[in-house]
């Protein structure tokens, strides 16, 4: 399907750009971690696979049971990020700009649980993967995490070094997605 | 002669003529039918010849369990071979191809081999290709695969687009029979997620055709009401054309659908061909129902002889009659449902031989009533006839053949009673009950396959568990989706509209399984168990006479059930035949076991979308694109492409290594060390954590300076190596090789997750984050002062130390190490602008003369300087020692990983192969991996060797050969001359003098300046 010929609500993938991610690694028992998470983040310490709406625009995603991710602008990161190790300090804690080790994709149309069902072993029903739910998991043959981003749409991150692969998957398993809707994240 | 009769033919739309071809001869059919029935529709009984002895064969069944009418369909890239013709829904145009035949279908050359039979006995590779040895590769082999083998792989890359769905569910139901419509039914109101697989084009199973009634009226009235209720519902998925291929632990499943015609026709370049659904399923209910089995008597592979189920489907479902005079045989009820049918179609149904002593339940008492001779105690002694049924001979089943009488007939429909279809059930460890009364294995609901629960995740339902008549079949549907639905805590509980079958008395079946009982050796030789492979009742017979008592290695021995079609038809026979010639009953034999997948899947559908550019993850450095324009030749190493070289107009990449090695030593040169492995280790305890990881002290080393480890793994292997850099107090960061990475950052957090967890360390893979940059070659130091206003000199940045600066307005880190002996800085910038530096380098550098160099004149700048290489010097066998590291090994520490590994005997033994240099007396370069030469034989009668070439290559530096290798007590053999054997089929040795591993610059002095 050529792009003149796109219909109207058709999945669509952009590649962003701009994107900032502080990496955090902390014991999660530690008691300055969700204050000092509040204050540079804007957001309560996410629940397991959860990700969080922070002030500004940032967000606050856990990674695993001692790792979470902040995202905010590409700018903004190293600040953050300094902020962020002040505030622990005196407490054992991991924190790093990362702004520049991942790629950032946006999938735009409500059949982005379609296309990534053909490549992602995750559960993708929106009783499962509904709003504020982050996934990491495996896309085609490489890792990435993906949240709905609002509804209708979607973001996915994965490593710099696959971006490229990433879009031709994301862009084939899109066309498809848009050739034939299955009906299987309706209800 | 087989035809089409006038009326009828329930799937047939009779307005729609297809136009198909078959071996180049142009058929019609009609929509709705099947290759086979519209071939055997237009008397084209002949569909194939079998793999081993080339036999004419015919359809023998109508479903997924054929083993016969393979075809090859489509043609050049669009052609797929061992396509069942009873799975294949006719479309226009479609071209379908015999296989197995040369030259021709009615003539082959092939057949001489059925012929020769008696040189054929199972086991006959293993008999005749013992020896002489070489004799199998080069003449049995080839003959044999030429003769044997099926359909033939296209020529080109397939065209169409295959695709995997991933789909989490709480019920999948196998099966779009009746038992399956009922259980999606009652599950369909729960509002549980719900997922209808069937394997063929259309629903309903066999109910509909042996006249089911259900709500008194005929089944597909009522088979149409459930599939328009279930569209319907949203929480309710149907899926058509789509076989469940295999189900795994955790209730994960492989379903192949076949879109757009099932199995491709024509062909449509990009179309989607079939899509792959890997369900998540909590529970699964398999209502696959029950195949008939054969009977084994003379001649059942004729064609003509089929199922007698087959028989009845296709008059029913395809207004197809496979023969104007139909003789049935038979052991049970059920056949007889066939002899009515055809009577009812007004075809000649001369007799039905019935195994068993007495048959008198309802279907044959109104068989009799219609006229149709039903005659007890018979078999078939032989059927005559070899294109075709022309006969059969009749005798007693409890006797030895004596022929009683010869009926003419022209096909014969035959019944040895129904088996479950269990593979399913089966595959995640189910246990079956050998059923006596119904001389069937059927799952034991005991003993089900077990989740992570320990619940069991699959019940059977319908006649895929026991029960064969309609009533017995709904009720056992409902129960088993009751049962599902309890266990997955559904909460609505509307009820389904009921569905009320009358009972259908059968009287029991008699196991057989030679007929007659008493047949004699020769007529157990034409007695067909697996069509496909070829495997006779005397084969199973011979086998267990020499010796073989286990099922599993009679099938191997005799191939029976290890063709395509897996055994579907043949395996419960030949174990009947196998438990009665090892005086045993079936139970105690036990079966084969049932694996995925269940039928066929195409390579298409595995690969699904990785194919071409979407086969592999490639993995790009930030600098990717402009190596690729200024003419990378790219080396894989992982799933990174690094460049080998870069090659110049007409230049050789012998050419291009050789001028990037040279302009390195001598002015300037940039390498993208980007796919390095960067790992941070931070914490309290991060310092004891590094003198664990790698055998050097690294805790001591100071803050900005840099040191070469070595990392071990518990058996003292040499694992990884690389550069250490000790950022503050509390952080180090750890350079690993490109291969390493991932394996590393993995290895540290297994010690720190389940040794060390109390040790406060934390560690985070940052190799993606920062491009970097290998400045090399005298001039490194003038180019980056020119970038940066920070003093590097050698007294404000010495050898081995870090330093944090900006380069070209980029912030960055500047470690001056070097892995080519010349003087060297590394520089690591976040990744997006890696590509800003390299351009600034290379502008910057144009009168220093820079030249970007690759991976190969990386190895040969190390190599000339003795550096070793993981995976070239090491190869998991290896300790530092071996390479004369020992001063990367700490005496201070009480522990590392790797330390007691090295304690032991092998490892402390004198005679270990050792680093060496190896340089050839006439230059030339060695053969990569070639052994050196020793004195006399080892233990298999081999050539003793005493070394070997880890790596070689042309020094440009040096202007010759240089090699390291490991060789036996090498340090302690300076001077000695080992023989190499040269790498061109000659028996030609190469001499080559043992010399220090360090070829260039030993001193060091042109990286410290």
């Amino acid at each position: 399907m050529s792009d003149g010929q796109k219909e109207e609500g058709a999945l669509q993938i952009r590649r962003l750009h701009g994107q900032g991610m502080v990496l955090l690694r902390a014991d999660p028992k530690e008691e300055k971690l969700a204050p000092a998470l509040k204050a540079v983040c804007g957001a309560a310490m996410p629940a397991k696979r959860r990700i969080a709406a922070g002030s500004k625009g940032r967000q606050l995603a856990w990674m695993s049971p001692d790792e979470w991710l902040l995202l905010c602008t590409s700018e903004e990161a190293p600040d953050l990020a300094a902020k962020l190790s002040r505030r622990l300090r005196g407490c054992h804690h991991l924190v790093l700009d990362v702004s520049d080790m991942r790629a950032l994709f946006a999938l735009e149309g409500r059949l982005w649980r379609e296309a990534l069902a053909r490549l992602s072993p995750a559960d993708l029903s929106p009783a499962v993967l509904g709003p504020g739910e982050m996934r990491r998991t495996r896309v085609g043959q490489a890792a990435a995490a993906f949240w709905e981003s609002a509804p209708g749409e979607a973001r996915l991150v994965c490593f710099r070094s696959v971006a490229d692969y990433m879009e031709a998957l994301l862009e084939n398993a899109a066309s498809s997605a848009n050739a034939e809707e299955l009906g299987l994240f309706a209800g | 002669m087989s035809m089409r009769i006038p009326k009828g033919g329930r799937l047939l739309d009779r307005g729609r003529r297809l136009g198909f071809s078959f071996d180049g001869r142009r058929f019609q059919g009609l929509a709705g039918d099947t290759l086979a029935s519209a071939l055997l529709a237009n008397g084209q009984l002949l569909m194939g010849r079998s793999f081993k002895y080339h036999r004419p064969r015919s359809v023998l069944a109508s479903g997924a369990e054929e083993p016969n009418a393979l075809f090859g369909i489509g043609e050049g890239a669009f052609h797929t071979p061992n396509l069942p013709a009873t799975m294949l829904p006719l479309d226009d145009g479609l071209r379908a191809e015999s296989q197995n035949r040369w030259p021709g279908l009615k003539l082959d050359v092939g057949a001489l081999n059925s012929a020769l039979s008696p040189l054929f006995p199972a086991g006959f590779y293993y008999k005749t290709f013992m020896k002489p040895r070489f004799a199998w590769e080069a003449l049995f082999e080839p003959v044999i695969r030429r003769a044997a083998g099926l359909g033939k792989p296209p020529r080109a890359p397939d065209p169409e687009r295959y695709e995997h769905l991933y789909l989490h569910v709480d019920l999948l139901i196998v099966g779009g029979g009746i038992a399956g419509l009922r259980a999606a039914q009652i599950a369909a109101a729960s509002g549980l997620r719900v997922v209808l697989a069937e394997q063929s084009h259309f629903w309903g199973g066999r109910a509909p055709v042996d006249g089911a009634q259900i709500n008194g009226a005929p089944a597909d009235e009522w088979i149409n009401q459930t599939l328009q209720a279930l569209e319907k519902a949203p929480n309710v998925t149907l899926l058509q054309d789509c076989t469940v291929s295999g189900v795994y632990d955790h209730g994960y499943v492989l379903m192949e659908q076949r879109l757009g015609g099932a199995g491709g026709q024509g062909g449509t370049p990009g179309r989607l061909r079939e899509r792959l659904w890997k369900l998540r399923a909590r529970r699964i209910i398999t209502a696959t129902g029950a195949l008939e089995r054969p009977l084994a008597f003379a001649g059942n592979d004729v064609p003509g002889v089929m199922l007698a189920s087959a028989v009845r489907d296709y008059l029913e479902n395809w207004a197809v009659a496979v023969g104007r005079k139909v003789l049935i045989v038979t052991n049970n009820d059920s056949a007889y449902r066939t002899a009515l049918a055809l009577e009812q179609a007004g075809l000649e149904v001369p007799a039905v031989l019935d195994a068993r002593a007495r048959a008198d339940g309802p279907l044959p008492q109104q068989a009799r009533k219609r006229g149709i001779t039903v005659l007890t105690g018979r078999a078939i002694a032989a059927v005559k006839g070899r294109g075709r049924v022309k006969a059969v001979q009749l005798c007693r089943q409890d006797g030895s053949g004596d022929v009683l009488e010869t009926i003419p007939c022209d096909a014969v429909a035959m019944s040895g009673g129904f088996s479950p279809v269990v593979h399913l059930w089966s595959h995640c460890g189910g246990k079956l009950l050998w059923d006596e009364a119904q001389a069937h294995f059927r799952p034991d609901p005991e003993r089900p396959p077990r989740g992570a629960d320990g619940a069991g995740f699959v019940i059977p339902a319908g006649s895929a568990s026991g029960p064969m008549s309609t009533p017995e079949v709904l009720a056992d549907a409902e129960r088993a989706a009751a049962r599902a639905l309890a266990e997955l805590g559904a909460k609505k509980t509307a009820r389904a509209a009921p569905a009320k079958a009358e009972p259908e008395p059968e009287e029991p079946p008699l196991a057989v399984w030679v007929m007659p009982e008493q047949a004699p050796s020769k007529a157990r030789a034409k007695m067909w168990l697996d069509f496909q492979n070829d495997v006779k009742v005397s084969d199973i017979e011979l086998a267990a006479r020499e010796g073989y008592e286990s099922v599993e290695h009679t099938k191997r021995y005799t191939t029976v059930g290890m063709a395509t079609d897996q055994g579907k038809l043949s395996n419960i026979n030949a174990l009947g035949v196998l438990s009665q010639a090892l005086g045993s009953e079936p139970p105690k034999v036990g079966t084969t076991t049932f694996r995925p997948p269940y039928t066929p899947l195409s390579i298409g559908a595995i690969a699904g979308e990785a194919r071409g550019d979407l086969f592999q993850p490639l993995r790009k450095t930030a600098m990717h694109e402009w190596h690729e324009a200024h003419g990378a030749h790219w080396e894989p190493v992982g799933q990174w492409r690094r460049p080998y070289c870069y090659c110049r107009p007409g230049e050789s990449h012998a050419d291009a290594v050789i001028r990037e090695v040279q302009n390195t030593r001598n002015a300037l040169g940039l390498l993208d060390a980007s796919t390095l492995g960067k790992i941070i280790v931070r914490g309290p305890d991060a310092g004891r954590f590094m003198d664990m990881l790698y055998t050097n002290m690294m805790s001591t080393l100071p803050i900005g300076r840099c040191r070469y480890g070595l990392m071990c793994n518990e058996n003292g292997f040499l694992m990884d190596d690389g550069v250490v850099v000790r950022l503050d107090e509390e952080t180090w960061l750890c350079h690993t090789t490109t291969g390493g990475a991932e394996h590393v950052h993995g290895w540290m957090e297994d010690w720190l997750q389940c040794e060390w967890w109390t040790w406060k360390v934390f560690t985070a893979n940052v190799t993606e984050q920062f491009a970097q940059i290998a400045v090399v070659g005298p001039n490194a130091r003038k180019l980056l002062q020119r970038l940066s206003d920070t003093d590097l000199s050698a007294e404000a940045l010495p050898f081995m130390h870090f330093t944090e600066a900006e380069v070209a307005s980029i912030p960055a880190r500047i470690y001056r190490i070097s892995f080519s002996g010349e003087l060297s800085y590394e520089i690591a910038v976040p990744a997006g602008r890696g590509l800003k530096l390299w351009e600034a380098l290379m502008e910057a550098g144009r009168d220093l003369g820079i030249m970007p160099y690759g991976t190969e004149a990386l190895h040969v700048l190390r190599a000339e300087k003795g550096f070793i290489m993981i995976g070239d010097e090491t190869d998991g066998t290896v300790i530092p020692q071996d390479l004369g590291l020992d001063w990367a090994i700490s005496k201070k520490k009480a522990d590392f990983l790797g330390k007691r590994g090295q304690m032991r005997p092998e490892m402390q033994r004198p005679d270990r192969w050792r680093l060496v240099g190896l340089e050839t007396l006439d230059g030339s370069v060695l053969p990569d991996c070639a052994y050196a030469l020793g004195e006399g034989r080892n233990g298999f009668g081999q050539k003793r060797s005493i070394g070997r070439v880890t790596s070689s290559y042309y020094s440009p530096t040096l202007g010759r050969g240089i090699a390291l290798g490991l060789v036996e007590r090498g340090p302690e053999r300076m001077g000695e001359v080992l023989m190499f054997p040269a790498n061109n089929g000659t028996s030609s040795v190469i001499p080559a003098r043992i010399c220090d591993p360090v070829f260039y610059d030993p001193a060091g002095e042109k990286q410290n300046v």
